[in-house]
């Protein structure tokens, strides 16, 4: 009797849930949603939110070497900048009722997943504006769209994002410009990179639609109102252009225009490549992992110290010096 | 905001306590009301602030900043929609339309 009765509850407010989705409307962190939209929001913005901690050790990486004072400046910004949009969408997959402490745990123990693209090293300067360009180009790509998403804490994390991270694409973009109309080893050097980062940003944007399982649900449910196949379609129309305007080729011997759809075509991605690294089989996974478990480790006396200070301060009057 | 209570006592990553969640407010314009931006965890109110100051004004245009403890902010429910507001729902003459006055004149 229990069981009928909850089940016909359960529908019904499954029924109001997707109702109120349908006509447009932002769920909120109090309000009523099926588990299922819970753990799928968990999984996504936590993933996201560990990527952009991630994302930071691989351009991290070249701040004592970047070549100018102006370089350095700006990269200093941007790595800064990556650790705060991990920290506003923590903030959010917290409203869901997880603890932060959670998170933290799942990232370094290497339960979770973040953005296969930072387990790729980044081998030259030429990287930093690659990274820029393509995997901060692929990132705008997906959070435009994603800023729109039907969970409130998600949506308006990303419009924080969104409006800083045009300057990352930018500054990237203008590292190779630079390189690409330099010495012919600086435009040897970009057009490396370029090779090197091309197929890996594409596979950014995950599995294509028809090996996505998560893809119907999220779109019903409006978390996702494009899928991984239009975005990836999407980053590759802006940046073949952007490639020809600094004399850059792509590597993909199949990449063409399609008159008829107006689209660029391009050739087939190495699938077994995105799932070796997706399952922690990528040049730097293990690096990754052990970067952020050390930086975790030599934080704790800061933590600790903190947590001192904010003790001995709470009772005053405990206090020998009170006195 | 969250709507879960906080556990500052409990253990989670490596045994460290978890310190408190405060929900961060800002001002970006003179005369605007202090909105509503994300939260950070900080052990006290002043390092919640430093906090706060680091992760929601790296570009300036902030003018004055809030730190609150979330367990403190009490919030109305989802349910309370429909019944709790209702009082200010069906009271027209709270506005200006409802009144009916010679056409023509002006400063009414």
């Amino acid at each position: 009797m229990h069981t009928a009765e909850s089940t016909t509850d359960e529908q019904r407010n499954v029924a109001e849930f997707e109702a109120r989705i349908a006509a447009g409307e932002t769920i909120e962190p109090k309000d009523w949603m099926p588990d299922r939209y819970r753990t799928q929001l968990i999984r996504m913005m936590s993933q996201h939110a560990h990527s952009e901690i991630v994302g930071m050790l691989p351009e991290g990486n070249w701040i004592t070497r970047a070549p100018s004072l102006r370089r350095k400046m700006t990269l200093l910004a941007k790595v800064q900048d990556e650790a705060g949009h991990g920290l506003y969408i923590y903030c959010g997959t917290e409203t869901l009722g997880i603890e932060r402490q959670e998170l933290t745990e799942q990232l370094l123990s290497g339960k979770a997943k973040y953005s296969s693209i930072f387990n790729y090293p980044t081998l030259s300067w030429a990287d930093m504006g690659v990274i820029g360009w393509f995997v901060d180009g692929a990132a705008i790509v997906n959070q435009t769209v994603l800023a729109k998403a039907s969970y409130g804490p998600y949506a308006r994390a990303m419009i924080r994002i969104c409006k800083e991270e045009n300057f990352h694409k930018k500054q990237g973009y203008e590292i190779i410009a630079t390189l690409a109309r330099g010495t012919p080893a600086q435009r040897a050097m970009a057009q490396d990179s370029v090779n090197r980062w091309w197929w890996p940003s594409l596979m950014m944007f995950g599995p294509s639609d028809a090996n996505s399982s998560n893809t119907e649900e999220l779109m019903r449910w409006r978390v996702k109102r494009k899928t991984n196949d239009e975005l990836r379609q999407r980053f590759i129309d802006l940046t073949v252009p952007q490639a020809q305007a600094v004399g850059l080729t792509l590597p993909d011997p199949d990449l063409k225009l399609n008159e008829e759809t107006g689209h660029w075509d391009f050739g087939e991605i190495d699938w077994n490549e995105f799932w070796a690294v997706v399952k922690g089989n990528g040049p730097c996974n293990r690096e990754r992992l052990q970067a952020r478990n050390e930086a975790h480790d030599n934080g704790r006396w800061v933590r600790e110290a903190a947590t001192a200070h904010a003790e001995k301060h709470a009772r005053p009057a405990a206090s020998p010096v009170a006195a | 905001m969250t709507d879960t209570t906080q556990n500052s006592g409990s253990n989670g990553a490596h045994g460290e306590a978890a310190w408190p969640l405060w929900e961060v407010f800002v001002q970006d314009a003179q005369a605007a009301p202090h909105e509503h931006v994300g939260s950070v965890h900080a052990v006290d109110p002043e390092s919640a602030l430093q906090n706060a100051r680091d992760v929601y004004s790296r570009r300036g245009n902030v003018l004055s900043m809030w730190v609150v403890p979330a367990a403190a902010i009490t919030a109305s429910q989802p349910e309370d929609r429909g019944p709790f507001f209702d009082p200010g729902e069906d009271k027209i003459y709270r506005h200006p339309q409802f009144y009916t006055v010679p056409r023509g004149l002006k400063g009414l």
